[in-house]
Parts: structure tokens; C-alpha cells; sequence
């Protein structure tokens, strides 16, 4: 086991995870340079004064660049910390929030929204609008998890394998009531749920940024009180109870928090798949399976590597863009794929990774 | 000490446990045997605390179980199981340090670390610390599972006695690695520690046990205090096996012959 530190990976994680930001807050359909991005930020933080200031490049850079390349950081991180959380609790490698139907069934409820949202919200649209959406992605991900969960559990127990095809059959549904949805949506909102299932960054806006955030942010702080019960779940759940952790209770709190990240998280990007998969599983093989140290450093490498997607979404075809689900699919499956094979190849004995 | 009162267990209509009460005491190595599907897991789970028994009372120092919580309990007593399916890369340094959880919150203290280095040391496991889990022999995996569990219940001079629950713990471990495990529990017992194991072997049990119940079908049909009290009629009973006793002398323990 390799000898770095947990403070190494977080401090070098978030260097560069700073440097990500400050890259792909300048590309794009208008590149924006260093010097001017650093003009922008001291003049906002009243450290310089502006002499000339841009009028457009400047709305550019703080109403649509900044909010984007900061949303897309909170979602890569509630992704990849959900993936962390989903893998410990189901005690498997190869769970995601995709997997156990959570953002298939977010995505299910927001879809219901863009149908029937303006008729649901009536006259208190202004009130409850910015709200309908988020807490209808969180029903619809939470009902899809909590199935998943109660299928696949047979007297308190978890079986993996039935959780997976559970997690099919499930997500099979879901999808299946989205493509209904947009089968009879008027044509803006059909696209809007066809955009949507692909995931895209470009709704990002400042509300957004506050709403997937502050979930982020206060899902993180909550699980890491859990990283020491999770780290004993890898014995397995009679095992864990030894130790004197109450799994089932354990189970029902993580999936709640889980769900309540992905659901913000989704409600605002739509489905975004392999990075709740593949962040998690790098950091294992840097480093360790704690999950204190997982769930931290999911947050930190899920923000960078989703930032870079995203900037790759912007540039590969610039003016326009790209939904950046295809892109992480696209580069997720193959790399997973090219991780499985080769550690399987590495050694036949022990366990996944080994 | 331990002790259950009128515990059984039932799924449906199949009794798994019948009615039974049964003490333990304490800092003695006692043993259960018996065939497959006798009941010994249910009984240990029950007495461990992790199933529930359809009826009865456990009692750990004469309080009932269910009065702890369930971090009290993990501080009181520890189980080994036969085997573990873990999945993840982890240190076996990390897997000894499991044991402490029902003793810190976030970090561990000096004495959580200094407990984990003597737990290892007892199980002369030092050499495996930092390495990763799953790379290591059944043997020495088990050899790191047993110095988490004795981490879990190190007496650090509260005086208050411990339970080590050991559910087939050498069944797959070959014959040193059998008694180097079962030696170590048997030398706890001076550490204030009551040893619970459930074993196949019975020779095995005869060289350690200071007390062996025999179990068939859902009942403890015997109980022996003192090796020289099995006789050939007893595992025929249980185990429906012709056999000898045979006793080599010298101080030493009878031997079933087969």
C-alpha cells in the first residue's frame, strides 16, 4: 500500500482542482483570457481597480462561464461521493447511482415536471416553481432506490444479485415512463427531456449553483460522520454489528442522503453516468478503501475530472455544444472496462482489485 | 458470566433451538459440538446477541442483554467467524483498527493503537501489518481477524470479564495455524476473557476445552467437564460414528480414534 499521505491527496487534488477551474472557466464558445479572468475576479473582490471593463465579456464570464465551471465541479463531486457511498453500502464495486435506479427515477420525476409542471404549480408558480423540480426528482429517485433496496433485500439481508437485475428492471421502468413523457410532451419540452436524460451543464445558472451546492455540501459533511460505520460494513452486515453498528439503520440513513444528492444534483444536469463509478474506483487503487478518505477525495477528483468533461463538451464543437453524458460514457465505459480487465489479468487470487 | 434462560428459536413452525437454558463461566474455554443443522450457529448467534432468540432471556453479568446498547455490548464481547468475503482493497493494519471502533468516534487514540500493536503481537501478526488484505493466505487472513477481535475485548484493567464467540473459526486453517488460533483463545481465558467456540474437530476440542456441550437436533444432549468423560457412546449419539477413545497417557488428552 502506497505510503502518501491522506493530506498529500487532498492538498494535491485540490490544486488541481483549482487549475481545472481557472482552465475551463476561459475556453469555450468566447475564450476569455487569464489576465482578464484575474481583472474580473479582483475587480469583483474590489482588489483592483477596473480601468476598462469589458461590459460583455465580463456578464459572460459571471453569468454563464463562472456558474457552470462551479456547478459542474458540486455535481461531479455529489456524483462521485454518491458512487463511494453506494459501493460501501452495497458493499459491491460496481454500484452508481445509474445502477440502482436513483437517477433514472430522478430523472423520471423531473421529466413529469417539464410535462406538467406549469399545470401542477397553477397559480403559485412564482412560489413554488424554482422548488418543483428538485423535490419531484428527489420523490422519483428516493421511490426508485427504496424499491431497488426493498427488492433486492430478503429478511434484512442484501443480495447483490438481485439487486443488480432489480436495478434493471427498475431503471427499465423509469426510462421506459420518461420516453412516455416526452412521447407526449409539445415539442420544447420533448427536447428539453431528451437533452436533459443526456445530461448537460447548460442550464447553469447562479440558483442552481446554490440549490446542487448547498445539497452537495451538507450531504458531504453529514457522510463523513458515517465513514467509520461504513468502513465496518466491509466485513459484512452481521459483521458490522458486532461491532456494535446497527446496519439496517446505517442503510435507510445513507440512502436518504445519497438520494437527496443525486436528486439536486440530476434535477438540474440531468443523467450523468460512470463518474460515481470510476472516481471511487481510481481512488481505491491509489490509495486506500477508507471511506473518510473516500468520500473526501471522490468530492475533490469527481469535480476535476467532471469539470474537464464538461470543457471537452464545450470545445469539441464549439459554438455549440455537446451533452456531456455522451462524453463521460464515452471515456467511462472504456476505462472501467480497461480497469477490470487488467486487474483481473494482474492476479487471479484475492479479492476485486487485488 | 453468561447465561440464558428458556431461550429457543423457531422460523415458522421449524424449531431450530428448543427451549433450553444454559450458563457459561467465566474465563473457561467452552466448546460446542455437533452436527450439521444441530443448532450450534443459532445458539451462538442468539448468546451473541445478534439474532434474536423467539423466546428467553441472555443475561451478561446478570444484567439482560437487551438493557445494553448495542455499542455496550460490542465493548463486552467479540465474535470470530469462519470466514469473511471482503471485497474492497483495505490494510490489515485498518482491518485490526475495525476492533477499536466501539471505543472512539472519529481518530483513534494512543491507547486504540497501542491495544491493536498488542493484539497482533499476541497473534504474532507483525509482520503483516501495511500490507493489503486480500493479498494475503487464508491462514493469515484469519491470523488478522483474530487480532481484530482481540483488540475489539483487550481487558485494559477494568477487570470486567469479556466474551469471544469463535463460530468455526479453523475449519479451513491447516494444523498449525489450528492450534497457534485456538492456543491464543485458550490463554485469554487467563486475560479475563470466556472463550464460546463451536468446533468439528473433535480432538481438537478435547485438547482445549476446560467444558464441550454436545448438541442434536435443536437440544444440548451433553455436556462434558472434564475430557475423560467422553465415551464412544456419546459421539455414536451424536455424530452416529462408530469410534475408540484411546489414551496415550502422560498427562496427555484422550484421542478419538474413527
Amino acid at each position: 500500500m502506497n505510503k502518501l499521505s491522506f493530506r498529500f491527496y487532498y492538498i494535491g487534488l485540490s490544486v488541481i482542482l483549482m487549475i481545472s477551474l481557472i482552465i475551463s472557466a476561459r475556453v469555450g464558445a468566447v475564450n476569455i483570457s487569464y489576465s482578464d479572468i484575474m481583472t474580473f475576479l479582483g475587480h469583483k473582490l474590489g482588489i483592483t481597480q477596473d480601468n476598462n471593463p469589458d461590459s460583455i465579456q465580463q456578464a459572460l464570464f459571471f453569468q454563464i462561464r463562472l456558474p457552470r465551471v462551479i456547478l459542474c465541479a458540486f455535481v461531479g463531486a455529489a456524483l462521485s461521493v454518491s458512487g463511494a457511498l453506494m459501493q460501501a453500502l452495497f458493499r459491491n464495486p460496481i454500484v452508481e447511482p445509474g445502477l440502482v435506479g436513483t437517477s433514472a427515477g430522478a430523472a423520471f420525476g423531473a421529466a413529469f415536471v417539464f410535462v406538467f409542471g406549469s399545470s401542477l404549480a397553477g397559480p403559485f408558480a412564482d412560489f413554488i416553481g424554482p422548488f418543483l423540480l428538485p423535490s419531484f426528482a428527489f420523490i422519483g429517485g428516493l421511490v426508485a432506490t427504496l424499491l431497488v433496496y426493498r427488492l433486492s433485500s430478503v429478511f434484512g439481508k442484501t443480495n447483490v444479485n438481485t439487486m443488480l437485475l432489480a436495478g434493471i428492471a427498475i431503471n427499465a421502468l423509469a426510462i421506459g415512463g420518461t420516453g412516455f413523457f416526452s412521447y407526449i410532451a409539445k415539442d420544447p419540452q420533448a427536447r428539453s427531456i431528451t437533452f436533459w436524460n443526456l445530461g448537460t451543464i447548460s442550464g447553469a445558472d447562479w440558483p442552481a449553483v446554490e440549490l446542487v451546492g448547498a445539497s452537495t455540501i451538507i450531504g458531504i459533511l453529514v457522510c463523513i460522520r458515517y465513514s467509520k460505520q461504513l468502513n465496518a460494513l466491509l466485513l459484512g452486515e452481521t459483521e458490522a454489528g458486532y461491532l456494535g453498528i446497527n446496519a439496517e439503520k446505517l442503510k435507510m440513513k445513507v440512502i436518504l442522503i445519497n438520494t437527496f444528492i443525486v436528486a439536486m444534483a440530476t434535477s438540474i444536469v440531468g443523467v450523468i453516468g460512470f463518474l460515481g463509478l470510476i472516481v471511487p474506483h481510481l481512488l481505491r487503487m491509489m490509495k486506500s478503501s477508507d471511506n473518510r478518505f473516500l468520500i473526501i477525495a471522490s468530492a475533490l477528483l469527481g469535480a476535476i475530472l467532471l469539470n474537464f468533461a464538461d470543457m471537452v463538451s464545450r470545445i469539441l464543437v464549439a459554438p455549440s455544444e455537446f451533452p456531456i453524458g455522451i462524453i463521460t460514457a464515452f471515456v467511462g465505459a472504456p476505462v472501467f472496462l480497461f480497469i477490470l480487465i487488467n486487474n483481473s489479468r494482474k492476479q487471479q487470487q484475492g479479492g476485486f482489485y487485488a | 458470566m453468561l447465561s440464558a434462560e428458556n431461550i429457543f428459536f423457531k422460523v415458522d413452525s421449524k424449531t431450530l433451538l428448543q427451549e433450553t437454558s444454559v450458563s457459561f463461566e467465566e474465563k473457561r474455554f467452552h466448546v460446542i459440538m455437533g452436527p450439521n443443522g444441530a443448532g450450534k450457529s443459532t445458539i451462538l448467534k442468539i448468546l451473541a446477541g445478534s439474532q434474536k432468540p423467539s423466546g428467553g432471556k441472555i443475561f451478561f453479568h446478570n444484567k439482560e442483554l437487551s438493557q445494553y446498547s448495542q455499542n455496550e455490548i460490542a465493548r463486552m464481547r467479540a465474535v470470530l467467524s469462519q470466514q469473511y468475503n471482503i471485497t474492497f482493497p483495505i490494510a490489515t493494519s485498518d482491518m485490526v483498527m475495525m476492533g477499536r471502533y466501539p471505543y472512539f468516534k472519529t481518530v483513534p487514540s494512543k491507547t486504540d493503537k497501542e491495544i491493536c500493536k498488542k493484539a497482533t503481537a499476541v497473534m504474532q501478526a507483525e509482520d503483516l501489518m501495511e500490507r493489503d488484505y486480500n493479498t494475503l493466505s487464508g491462514g493469515e487472513m484469519q491470523k488478522i481477524h483474530m487480532s481484530r477481535i482481540l483488540a475489539q475485548i483487550w481487558d485494559t484493567g477494568e477487570n470486567e470479564n469479556r466474551f469471544l464467540f469463535l463460530d468455526e473459526p479453523v475449519s479451513h486453517l491447516d494444523l498449525k495455524y489450528q492450534h497457534q488460533l485456538l492456543q491464543v483463545a485458550k490463554d485469554m481465558c487467563k486475560r479475563n476473557i470466556t472463550v464460546i467456540a463451536i468446533l468439528h474437530d473433535v480432538n481438537l476440542s478435547l485438547a482445549y476445552a476446560d467444558r464441550i456441550l454436545f448438541m442434536k437436533q435443536g437440544r444440548i444432549t451433553y455436556e462434558i467437564g472434564d475430557q475423560n468423560e467422553i465415551t464412544s457412546a456419546i459421539i455414536k449419539d451424536v455424530f452416529d460414528m462408530d469410534s475408540f477413545i484411546m489414551n496415550p497417557g502422560n498427562g496427555r488428552k484422550p484421542v478419538v480414534v474413527f
